[in-house]
């Protein structure tokens, strides 16, 4: 089960993921990007503490967003991740590629400096 | 020890799967970081079948065994759709997927990452893949 919930916080937006990611649900993630994206978000935190699991299909939502992120100058960053999931990202070297923070603080900091 | 599960070919069942695989792998002893990544490893190749090579058919399935031993957790898939030899495909770079916007290609390169040793063997009637990892090694 996956829930997304978006809000708009100050000058970013704010998308949680509560629960699991995979192939069976990806695509609701992927919306959710492709949509903050189309609405002209510069500034992207991804609350990811309530995230239990994720697979491939999620990592590759992320992944194929970098070129667009790069290209419309839009800062993404992921805090809140567990160590299960963050040792996934680590496996794939993911985490030398995305910004990933330890606390809501850190992002947002990480967010308003770039 | 030896457990099985049937696998329908739907992506929902997926989630059916990992329950499956943490009850055993919840006994086994392992930490937490690598019970998820054998989870992660044995899902990737399950979804991989289920959506390449049986194309979502809720009437085909998978069967997973998963056998613990002394020193090793052996977790052998099989199916009988059409052969994916996970040996012989190649992986994409990381670049590569970043650049093309790819959303898939991850998965294989995950499995091999986790896993201490792959295997995969077809003959007429299935195919079939088996993942080991060494107990201990990691």
């Amino acid at each position: 089960m996956l829930s997304i919930n978006k809000a708009s916080e100050r000058d970013h937006l704010v998308i949680a993921l509560n629960g699991e990611v995979d192939a069976s649900n990806s695509v609701e993630l992927d919306e959710v990007i492709q949509e903050a994206i189309a609405d002209n978000a510069h500034k992207i935190l991804l609350d990811g503490s309530e995230l239990e699991y994720i697979s491939s299909a999620g990592l590759g939502v992320f992944m194929s967003y970098l070129e667009d992120f790069n290209e419309k100058q839009v800062t993404f960053v992921i805090f809140g991740l567990n160590e299960k999931i963050l040792n996934v990202f680590h496996i794939l070297g993911l985490d030398q590629l995305i910004s990933i923070k330890n606390t809501r603080e850190e992002a947002e900091q990480a967010l308003y400096e770039a | 020890m030896k457990h099985e599960l049937k696998l329908y070919c739907e992506k929902s069942r997926l989630a059916e799967l990992r329950v499956f695989l943490s009850g055993i792998l919840s006994a086994s002893g392992l930490n937490e970081i690598t019970q998820n990544q054998l989870i992660l490893a044995v899902e990737e190749v399950c979804a991989n079948l289920i959506i390449h090579s049986h194309d979502c058919n809720p009437l085909n399935h998978i069967e997973l065994e998963v056998h613990i031993n002394q020193d090793t957790i052996i977790f052998e898939i099989r199916d009988s759709g059409k052969a994916f030899n996970i040996i012989e495909y190649k992986s994409p770079e990381i670049n590569a997927v970043i650049k093309e916007k790819r959303k898939g290609g991850l998965g294989l390169l995950l499995v091999r990452k986790i896993m201490d040793k792959i295997e995969f063997e077809t003959d007429p009637s299935f195919n079939t893949c088996r993942l080991i990892k060494r107990l201990k090694s990691k």
